[in-house]
Parts: C-alpha cells; structure tokens; sequence
C-alpha cells in the first residue's frame, strides 16, 4: 500500500484518516461486525488506565487494583491511497468513558449494534452518544433463532429521536456491515451542518 | 561535558536515567501530547542510531512508520498500550524524527467529498 503522495516540489501529503465507532452491549457482535468488513483480521490496542482515570464507578472488590487494561479491537479498510478508514470497537465495559471520550474525538459517527433479545445493552452506548453530539444509527443485528421485532418497535423501545436511522444488520455479512457503515456515512452527511461539535463527556 | 561534535539534541548525564516505557507510564507518568488513536505517524527519515535518550521501542516505532499509520496500529504492532506509546512519540516528535498528524474532525471537513468517497469506497470494497 502506497499511502505517501508526492508532488514535484517533493512534499509529502499524508492520507486522511477517519474513524468510525462500533458501539453496544457486550457479545452483541461488535468485533464481528470490524471483522467483516475490515481488510485484515481485527488489531487489538490497549489502553492501560489509572483508578483516577476508571472515574467515579464502583470499584468496590477492586481497591487494591492501581491499573485496569481495556482492550479496543479495531480494523482498517483502505478507501484510495488518500482515504483510510479505520473502525473501532467501544470497550465493552461501559465505565471507561476515558476510552469512550479518547475514541469520538474526531469520530465520524458510530452505528451502535442491539441485540432485541437484550436490548438494554445498548442503552449507555445510545445515551453516550446522545450527550457528546456524535452522529449515530442504530443497527439491529439479527442473530440466528433471534425473535424479529419491527424497526418501529426497536426505536421505540430504545426511545430514539426521529431522526436517527434505525436498520437491520448481520454483524457476520461483509455485505450487511458495509451497508450499515453506509448508512451511517449518508445519516452523518445529512445532518452536516446541524450538528454541534462532539464534546467529551466522561471526565 | 559535551564534546564539541556532539548532535546537541542528545541529552547528557544530567538528564537522568533512562526508563523503560512500562516504568515510565506505570499508569501515573501522563505524555505531553495526547494523539488520537488515528493520528497518522510518519518517520521522514531511517533511524538514527540508537542515542542516549531512546529506548529500543523508538527505533522500532521509526522502521515501522516508514509509510504512515495510525497511533493505535503502531500500539497493536509493538503490543504496548496507548498511552505508552504516546510516551514514546513525545521523545520522537521533539527531536523532529516523526510527525505526529491528528486527523480533521468531521466537523471542519470542508464539503461531503470525504463522506462521498467514502460511501463509494465502501460499496466498491
């Protein structure tokens, strides 16, 4: 892959990077859905946390622990020498805002997978999203033997605002994950303009 | 005392000793910079030979970033956290050996060409 261009003076102009974020519950198939539409297997990155930076949970059983690891998987798809974007998958344990806010500065938007069979699993995700103004769809990812509801009953149980997208996904289909990611894309180009700047929200 | 041929971005003596990166962060020491984990990084140029100051894990972040890649790549290659990594970067960027680009927020992005080329990146892949 040649990512560096050169013009005739000799400078270099680095590619754009993006990133997209994958959120929801724990097992709902975020990872699944990086790998599927990721030209590599998934990367795993760390993130090596203080107490101070676990913020104000419950940490009760854990007082004598000074560091917490919190594993980010993410993929990488290039779009042209110029274009790459990259996608990561949000801690499942949703008490690391730390690593929430690290990640949607400078995100493009995030489709939040639901599971209907646990559907509260992806409420802090929603809720998170809400709060930092980062554009969202959610993508109801249909599981085998999973019961079906309709979109319209999704979005009225997660209580979202009309405006966000709500599709049906298979996180385990290149196919079902890009047209979810492009969802997303054609939500957040829509709303260009509307949107106020994402702000951390976590600390 | 300095020698008189001595690259002055070299850090004497006085500077203290050298620490590993897992001590250095040991989830207290914070980097100056916070990258974002898609920042691009990018060596201009080859390695210099191993310097008082580095440690082995800049010259590997050097060879690695050749062509440019994301901070959090460069975090799954080596297999060291972030925020070491960001260490590390800290100690490279001031000596001008890598520079470290933040991406755009979708926000500043001056038209949808980006987004366009990206829904048509995807629905080719």
């Amino acid at each position: 892959m040649d990512y560096v261009t050169s013009d005739r003076e000799g400078q270099r102009t680095l590619p754009t990077a993006v990133k997209i974020l994958v959120a929801g519950g724990f097992g709902v198939g975020k990872t699944t859905l990086v790998g599927a539409v990721s030209e590599t297997k998934p990367l795993r990155t760390e993130e090596v946390l203080s107490e101070q930076g676990v913020g104000v949970d419950d940490i009760t059983g854990v007082e004598a622990k000074s560091t917490t690891t919190v594993a980010m998987d993410f993929g990488r798809i290039t779009i042209s020498d110029d274009l790459v974007l990259y996608l990561f998958g949000t801690p499942g344990q949703d008490r690391f805002w730390f690593v929430w806010d690290e990640l949607a500065l400078g995100a493009l938007g995030a489709v939040v997978l639901a599971d209907t069979r646990r559907l509260d699993g992806c409420f802090p995700s929603i809720d998170y999203f809400e709060q930092a103004g980062l554009p969202f769809i959610v993508a109801v990812n249909c599981f085998d033997g999973a019961r079906r509801y309709g979109l319209e009953e999704v979005r009225l149980a997660l209580d979202l605002d009309p405006g966000v997208p709500v599709v049906l996904c298979d996180a385990r289909s290149r196919q079902s994950s890009k047209d979810a990611l492009i969802a997303l894309l054609q939500h957040v180009m829509k709303g260009r303009g509307l949107s106020r700047t994402p702000e951390p929200v976590g600390y | 005392m300095t020698k008189p041929d001595a690259d002055p971005r070299w850090i004497d003596e006085d500077a203290g000793p050298v620490v590993r990166p897992y001590a250095m962060t040991g989830g207290r020491a914070k980097p100056t910079n916070r990258f974002n984990v898609v920042a691009l990084v990018f060596a201009a140029r080859p390695a210099p030979p191993l310097e008082v100051w580095m440690v082995p894990e800049h010259t590997q972040i050097i060879d690695l970033c050749q062509r440019p890649l994301a901070l959090a790549e460069v975090a799954a290659h080596l297999r060291l956290p972030l925020g070491t990594v960001n260490v590390l970067l800290d100690g490279l960027v001031a000596r001008g050996l890598v520079q470290v680009t933040d991406p755009r927020p979708a926000a500043t992005l001056p038209d949808d060409s980006v987004f366009e080329a990206l829904i048509h990146g995807l629905r080719n892949l």
